[in-house]
């Protein structure tokens, strides 16, 4: 299957593993992602106020990328671009007059026409993959492994746009099921972890990291699997500052959904130690689920 | 939290305004609580979600004065849980909004540090904290 | 009716004080009338309702030989009845008097004098047209016998049953399950007096059982139903029990039945035999045989154990496993109760998946001497003391969030439920912590505020501010997170068990029992009544009855009043014997009736049939006229709404500068009252508005709306009840899809179809419906087709018309 791909700013840098390991993992379930071509910034955050059409451009414009390619779908990796994107396609689909203002606004670009699914590749793992088909591709399952799946904000909220339940998801779950690990239930698991406010207010975001880390680890967790660079940024850099709040705080690797795809698929050169700042490989050498 | 308003604004312009950007019937609240309950930031503000509500009910224009409004993430807790329905991160954003856009920003971009952060923060960051 | 020529027609325009003459120049509507074709006199009066007035009106149909009366002034809803009784008192059938409204729909509603006026005569002009036409009905009289069909054996359903049983009449109880006593029976002890459930529902449910009145049927639902009041035919699949009334309630059969399954009455807390009773007080007494669950599968799997351990010789695996009943019944009180709100339906408190997460009708049975664990209170997943318990309240209830699950409304009973078991807690466990997490505590009721003082003052933690979740933690106590709002402060706090105070909603069978009834359910799910206020037990049935919780949430002393009203009204027609029917249903002319059988699919009462022809059954008849609207042959008629009464009206409001005038058509039920509404609210609107009565916004004939079109009218508005709130269940609906079908004939026609337009409005919406009509003149401005009222004179004041009327 080949499916054209979003992958966004951040997967381009800070969150290359991100990239990377999602390629690699989807690759070996047979489906190619196929980058966009002349994609731009999704705009992040989707912009809350009635008077807002300026904001959809951005989004509205890679799906007019989509559009000129002949893709019917999108798929993204990241939360954020998935919230920003599928947010848009949905309110210029329900508001026909306001994709009208925009189409006349870019008047650069061919017209919207709609019809473009915007998707998460963990709805295309869950809905057209399928969790056995994934279960069948593991070569090293991650036998007694208890991972921690954290969902954050933006695959479940508002209602309509997320993916799952927003008050009990089991995607993730399902997921590390399916690779052989033992997911690990944490009541915060879709609480906030402190998004953009890592700029301008570090403690608060290292806080809310600690919080959401420690009650996963006092649940048994050995490792946490997140779906968004931000929300990895966060759980993750932030230990540092962590550590200066809590001496007693005991690291806890934080790992891309897609690295844990690539690490019970066998792919272990798509699970590298940029972009952690909490080297995951000691601890798997460790637990025998990676060769030294 | 100042009393005084940063801004010039009635009781009711504040009103008027808020449910004009945010498209919520703010009036509608009852105060059950679920907001703050569940709003991940709330122990580090000054109002609770729920009382940015009544603020904005009172007409009480200082609100805009708050940490809160600036603390609120958008994540939308509150949103899914509110049994009134209103779009709490949306009357958040519309105070953001109403200072924002009168040129009242809350971060100064040459006050951050060297540290690398990821693109998304960046930009989420400037597009809720910048006019 | 023969007519000798012109009808003799009497108008009467009433003064109402200055109510009326304050605005409208009643002296100049009285000449006016005078013009009017088939006027014979024309009077004004100061007060047409007082007894002087009636005298006079009956005076003058005697000695002016008057056969037809109109009197302008207030609303039909107000004091059609008194002058309709003038008419009977006069020797007049009630049927040849009409109404103009000019006070709520005219003088309250205008302050131009002018244009009051001008309306005032187009009313009283469309009153006398339609008067000419009006026709008189004999009101049938019905036979109505002494058997009654009570749905369901909750407390409502034994109260309903008991005194309609004990007043001579045959009653046929009809409950669900093996046993009767509703939720009721599931209750420990019951607010606000703590009396215990079972001490006081014992007597009452031991006295269905043997009331030589009564017939009672359980494992037995309703499946079919026809006829109407005095007749109905009701037919009733009984489930097989499979222990006869020989058992004797030993008991012997229990311990060896080797099946053991969660125990639905102990809402799944414990666990049951095959072969059970609820309570050890049960009515039926005999045991009664889960046959999904049990072993003995004639011809597969021989078990018997328990027909073995019988001495008696009670059990009978061979009885059918269902048989048919049909019963004759002449009134019908339904009282199916209601469900507990189901909180997994909602993820966010974590009921189903944490052990310690409970509700209050879970909690009903743990602390209830016949429950799971013999009354007492023990946490679930460890069997241990709780000491920390919490209650949330509002669960399921007051959320009009629509992507949310659970009611809009408040359930009413939740709050004292709730403070009743802190109670009944603090009296076992003396030195438990106990929180109520709350939003409003909600105390009305005789005895309510004084349990809630004593539960504040026995040391029950209030806090008001609802958790958004509960947090489980690893040894199984709750954690929950909110907001103290009292103290504008957060709190956290940890419980060792916490009770959901869940609300009450419809039945899942409302559905089932509504269509089989014919019956109306309000839009929170709930049957509805006739009329909120003045008729709360009936329904727009006649002949059935509501009671209990089926009707709203309620608690034991108001279900037991519903039940005992429901049941006088019942017995008030049995009673008497016999039923006078209003004259206002269908007739088929069966000389022009095509047999298509459309009238008889859209008839929301199965009051016609098509066998060849089309066929009403008068008694069941509720006279919307859907049937008349549909019906592609024009073969039916409506008695008292004719097509040419409504046609007359629909002439006459446009007999005079038509371009300058809105039809607005109305249904009995709610936009009328709705238009009442804005009158006694004194709500001004336009006065170009010319309403047209119908009894359901689903008899609008196309044809009045296209007449309307053909005479000039600048345009139409259809009004109705909001979906879900027709009176005739569904009349609205239909007028919805003929306002679909007009909109494009108007456009083949070459006309503006936004001259036509739909909006419901409820009897409460008197600012909606001033505002309705206000946004369609707007609109029919702006499209340019309605002209300003001509002739405008300078508008008057209350006092100069005063003057001039003097
Ligand atoms: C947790 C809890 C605690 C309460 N505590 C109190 C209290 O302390 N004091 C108080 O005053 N009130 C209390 N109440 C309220 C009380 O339970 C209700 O007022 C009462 O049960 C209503 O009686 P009902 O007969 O209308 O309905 P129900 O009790 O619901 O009975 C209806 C009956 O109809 C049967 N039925 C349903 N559908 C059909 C059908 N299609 N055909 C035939 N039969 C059918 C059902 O099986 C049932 O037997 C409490 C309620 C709850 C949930
Ligand atoms: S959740 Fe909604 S109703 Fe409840 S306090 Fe917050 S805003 Fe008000
Ligand atoms: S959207 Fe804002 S106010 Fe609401 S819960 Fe999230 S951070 Fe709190
Ligand atoms: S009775 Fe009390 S708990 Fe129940 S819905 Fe009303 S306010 Fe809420
Ligand atoms: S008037 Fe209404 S109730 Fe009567 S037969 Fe026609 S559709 Fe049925």
């Amino acid at each position: 299957m080949r499916i054209a791909y979003y992958p966004g700013c951040s997967l381009k840098a800070l969150a290359a593993n991100f990239d990377r390991s999602a390629r690699a993992a989807m690759g070996a379930l047979g489906v190619e992602l196929v980058e966009l071509e002349r994609w731009n910034c999704c705009g992040t955050v989707s912009s809350l106020t009635t008077d807002d059409l300026m904001r959809q451009l951005a989004p509205v414009r890679n799906l007019i990328r989509a559009q000129e390619a002949g893709e019917r779908r999108l798929v993204t990796a990241c939360a954020m671009c998935y919230n920003t994107l599928k947010r848009a396609a949905l309110r210029v689909e329900a508001h026909p007059e306001e994709l009208a203002k925009i189409n006349a606004f870019l008047d650069e670009e061919p017209d919207y026409r709609g019809g473009v699914r915007v998707l998460h590749l963990l709805e295309l793992l869950r809905d057209e993959v399928g969790f056995e088909a994934v279960a069948k591709r593991v070569v090293r399952p991650l036998e007694g492994l208890r991972v921690a799946p954290y969902y954050g904000c933006l695959l479940l909220r508002p209602r309509g746009v997320g993916l799952d339940d927003p008050e009990n998801p089991s995607i993730l779950e399902e997921l590390v099921r399916a690779l052989g690990a033992e997911p690990v239930d944490s009541p915060l698991k879709g609480q906030c972890c402190g998004s953009y406010h890592t700029v301008a207010h570090k403690e608060v975001v290292a806080r809310r990291a600690h919080k959401i880390l420690s009650e996963a680890a006092s649940r048994g967790a050995e490792a946490l699997i997140s779906s968004c660079p931000l929300c990895s940024f966060n759980l993750d850099n932030r230990q540092r500052l962590i550590r200066e709040l809590d001496g007693s705080f005991a690291p806890l690797p934080v790992l891309y959904f897609t690295e844990l795809m690539a690490l019970a698929f066998g792919l272990e050169e798509a699970l590298s130690p940029e972009g952690h700042y909490v080297d995951p490989r000691p601890f798997l050498e460790e637990r025998q689920l990676l060769r030294r | 939290m100042d009393k005084m308003g940063k801004i010039d604004l009635s009781a009711k312009e504040l009103q008027e305004e808020v449910e004009a950007l945010s498209g919520q019937r703010v009036f509608a609240c009852y105060h059950c609580g679920k907001c703050t309950a569940g709003c991940p930031f709330a122990s580090e503000m000054d109002l609770t979600p729920r009382q940015v509500l009544e603020y904005i009910m009172e007409g009480r224009v200082e609100v805009l004065n708050s940490r809160t409004i600036w603390l609120c993430a958008a994540c939308f807790t509150c949103t899914v849980r509110c049994p009134n329905g209103i779009d709490i991160a949306r009357v958040m954003e519309a105070l953001r909004q109403i200072l924002l856009r009168r040129g009242e920003d809350s971060l100064d971009l040459a006050s951050l540090g060297e540290e690398e952060l990821p693109q998304i923060a960046l930009v989420a960051g400037a597009r809720k904290l910048i006019g | 009716m023969k007519r000798d020529g012109e009808p003799r027609i009497g108008v009467y325009i009433c003064h109402c004080g200055t109510n009326i003459a304050g605005v409208v120049d009643v002296k100049a509507v009285a000449e006016f009338a005078k013009g009017l074709p088939g006027v014979a006199l024309a009077k004004d009066m100061m007060y047409a309702c007082s007894e002087a007035t009636q005298r006079e009106i009956i005076n003058d149909i005697q000695q002016e030989r008057l056969d037809r009366v109109v009197v302008a002034a207030c609303s039909p809803k107000m004091h059609e009845p008194t002058f309709r009784a003038a008419l009977e008192r006069a020797g007049l059938n009630k049927y040849l008097f009409e109404m103009a409204n000019i006070r709520e729909q005219d003088s309250w509603v205008h302050k131009d004098g002018g244009q009051a006026t001008e309306k005032a005569k187009d009313l009283v002009r469309m009153a006398v047209a339609r008067a000419r036409l009006l026709i008189p009905y004999k009101e049938s009289e019905i036979p109505v016998g002494e058997r009654a069909l009570v749905v369901g054996g909750g407390i409502a359903g034994i109260q309903a049953a008991l005194d309609l049983a004990d007043s001579g009449y045959k009653v046929f109880l009809v409950e669900k399950e093996p046993f009767i006593g509703g939720h009721m029976a599931q209750l420990d002890k019951t607010f606000p007096t703590l009396d215990c459930s079972t001490c006081i529902l014992a007597p009452k449910m031991a006295e269905v059982g043997r009331h030589p009145n009564i017939t009672l049927l359980t494992n037995a639902e309703v499946e079919a139903v026809s006829g109407f009041v005095g007749n109905f035919k009701v037919k009733v699949r009984q489930r097989a029990r499979f222990v006869t009334p020989e058992c004797t309630a030993c008991g012997e059969c229990v311990p060896v039945c080797p099946v053991a399954v969660p125990d639905e009455f102990n809402m799944g807390l414990g666990l049951r035999k095959a072969i059970y009773k609820s309570l050890p007080q049960a009515v039926p007494a005999e045991y009664a045989i889960d046959i999904e669950n049990c072993l003995n599968k004639p011809n597969l799997l021989v078990c018997e154990k328990c027909l073995q351990a019988c001495s008696p010789k009670a059990i009978n695996f061979e009885q059918p496993p269902e048989k048919e009943l049909d019963l004759e019944v002449d009134t019908v009180i339904i009282a199916i109760g209601a469900d507990p709100y189901d909180p997994s339906k909602s993820q966010d408190y974590g009921y189903g998946k944490y052990e310690n997460v409970i509700t209050t009708i879970d909690f009903e049975r743990l602390i209830s001497p016949t429950g799971p664990t013999l009354g007492k209170i023990l946490r679930p997943s460890d069997l241990g003391k709780p000491k920390r318990i919490a209650f949330i309240q509002c669960v399921g209830s007051r959320i009009s969030n629509p992507e949310l699950e659970g009611n809009p409304y408040c359930s009413g009973i939740c709050c004292m439920v709730s403070i009743k078991q802190a109670l009944l807690i603090k009296e076992k466990l003396p030195e438990a912590e106990i929180t109520i997490y709350y939003i409003d505590i909600r105390a009305k009721g005789k005895g309510f505020e004084e349990m809630y003082r004593r539960a504040r003052l026995a040391g029950i933690r209030f806090i008001k501010g609802l958790p958004a979740e509960v947090l489980e933690n690893s040894d199984k106590s709750l954690t929950l997170v909110g907001e103290n709002i009292l103290l504008g402060e957060l709190y956290e706090h940890r419980h060792d068990l916490v009770i959901l105070s869940v609300g009450l909603e419809a039945r899942k069978e409302s559905e089932k029992v509504q269509k089989l009834f014919g019956l109306a359910r309000s839009s929170d799910g709930f049957f509805a009544e006739k009329h909120p206020k003045l008729e709360p037990v009936d329904t727009a049935t006649t002949g059935i009855f509501l009671a209990g919780a089926a009707e709203s949430p309620k608690d034991i002393r108001e279900s037991s009043i519903q039940a005992k009203a429901a049941a006088s009204r019942a017995a008030r027609l049995m009673k008497e014997g016999k039923i006078r029917i209003e004259a206002l249903s269908a007739e088929v002319r069966e000389e022009l009736c095509a047999g298509c059988g459309i009238c008889e699919s859209v008839c929301p009462f199965n009051a016609i049939h098509v066998d060849g022809t089309s066929h009403v059954t008068e008694a069941a008849c509720q006279g919307c006229g859907v049937c008349a609207a549909s019906c592609p042959v024009g073969a039916i008629e409506m008695h008292h709404f004719t097509d040419a009464q409504v046609l007359a009206q629909v002439e006459a409001a446009l007999a005079d500068r038509p371009k300058e005038k809105i039809i607005v058509f109305t249904c009995n039920w709610c936009s009328y009252a709705g238009a009442d509404m804005a009158g006694t609210s004194r709500l001004e609107y336009d006065p170009r508005v010319r309403l047209i009565r119908l009894m359901c916004s689903g008899r609008l004939n196309p044809q009045f709306a296209l007449r309307a079109f053909e005479l000039g009218a600048a345009g139409v508005l259809i009004t109705g009840c909001h979906p879900g709130e027709c009176h005739y269940q569904s009349g609205n609906l239909r007028a919805l899809s003929r306002y679909e079908l007009l909109k494009r004939l108007l456009r083949s026609l070459g006309l503006q179809e936004e001259r036509l337009a739909l909006e419901w409005v409820s009897a409460a919406e008197g600012e909606r419906f001033a505002q309705v009509v206000n946004a369609f003149a707007g609109r029919l401005e702006r499209l340019g087709v309605l002209t300003k009222a001509k002739g405008e004179e300078p508008a008057l004041t209350t006092a100069e018309a005063g003057r001039r009327e003097g």
